[in-house]
């Protein structure tokens, strides 16, 4: 069975008000070199799906998932890896 | 939240006066500002109003839906994103299409831009703390059914209580809601002027509340169901829910 790794991340013009407060708390920590904090998502998704499905139609699926519910596009991009 | 559970209804049918409008709220798990929302409608308004349930698929013929604020499922993955799917929605977003009137309030403002019937989002609040006071906004459109009560540049008080607020659109976006009058609040400071102190959250453009392109649909975060009455600190929500009981009246004739 195949599971999909998905990575969601803040588009890059938009402010990470996380992302900034954990750099300014490494730089607290004396971590001065970290120029730039950004946090996004991880998900894994166990796919039960026939072995003969296509690559093609695995990522279909996942694309169509990712738009629908995983990620707003408005405000996030996404990528992700199959493993079969 | 309402201080009392007394305010809750042993039923679900219509309660308030039989004439006017028909106002729905909807209650997704997690909303928790439904109470207050109806406890306007029905004693301020005293309009008929009726909870709807997030798993109904039936309006029940009502004229104005209300999203309340709250966590619904969660606020997981994103706010708004799980309740946009929620079968009633199905029937909010035809209710929009055919140009009858919806309101989200907070949360409800979060379910309505997940859904797309509003643009843009909102996300976590620039200064990441869940914010709890009254602000200031400024009127900036009194020519649509969610305002018309007030006047075009006029200063309200309303309570805000949220922690992702901070709305965001593309530049395209931000120009076309500019231009067209979907702007309907903006924070500002004490004075009416638009400053970073004035902006609680860091919305862009100072954003507080907009409505789509055809003005049936409106989306705030403050809360104008906490202040319809002056002994909760402000009446100055009262405008929105009567702008939009006037509207609706008017589209019945």
């Amino acid at each position: 069975m195949p599971q999909v790794k998905v990575i969601v991340t803040l588009k890059p013009s938009l402010l990470d008000a996380q992302g900034r407060v954990v750099q300014d708390a490494l730089h607290a920590l004396g971590y001065g070199g970290v120029s730039e904090v950004r946090i996004g998502k991880y998900m894994e998704l166990e796919m039960a799906i026939p072995s003969n499905t296509s690559n093609d139609g695995i990522d279909a699926q996942v694309k169509e998932m990712c738009e629908r519910l995983l990620t707003n596009p408005v405000i996030e991009n996404y990528r992700y890896e199959v493993i079969s | 939240m309402s201080l009392s559970t007394t305010l809750e209804p042993s039923t679900s049918a219509t309660i308030g006066s039989s004439s006017g409008p028909k106002f729905g709220v909807v209650r997704f798990p997690g909303s928790n500002c439904d109470q207050d929302a109806f406890y306007a409608i029905r004693d301020v308004f005293k309009k008929p109003v009726e909870y709807l349930w997030h798993g109904d698929t039936d309006l029940r013929g009502c004229d104005i839906i209300v999203l309340p604020g709250g966590f619904s499922y969660g606020d997981y993955l994103r706010t708004g994103a799980v309740a946009r799917f929620a079968p009633i929605m199905e029937r909010v977003v035809e209710h929009a299409n055919r140009g009858k009137f919806v309101i989200g309030i907070c949360n409800g403002f979060q379910v309505l831009c997940e859904a797309h019937l509003l643009p843009g989002a909102l996300m976590r609040n620039a200064y990441l703390k869940f914010l709890c006071k009254y602000v200031t906004l400024r009127v900036e459109n009194s020519g649509t059914p969610f305002t018309s009560e007030y006047k075009t540049g006029q200063l309200l008080q309303l309570p805000i209580a949220h922690g992702e607020g901070r709305y965001v659109c593309d530049e395209a976006t931000l120009e076309r809601l500019n231009r067209t009058g979907q702007v309907l609040f903006r924070y500002t400071d004490r004075n009416g002027l638009t400053t970073s102190d004035g902006n609680p959250n860091g919305s862009l453009d100072g954003i507080a509340g907009i409505a789509n392109e055809t003005f049936n649909v409106m989306g705030l975060m403050p809360h104008p169901e906490r202040a319809c009455e002056k002994i909760l600190g402000s009446a100055d929500g009262r405008g929105i829910f009567a702008s939009m009981i006037a509207a609706a009246v008017r589209a019945t004739k």
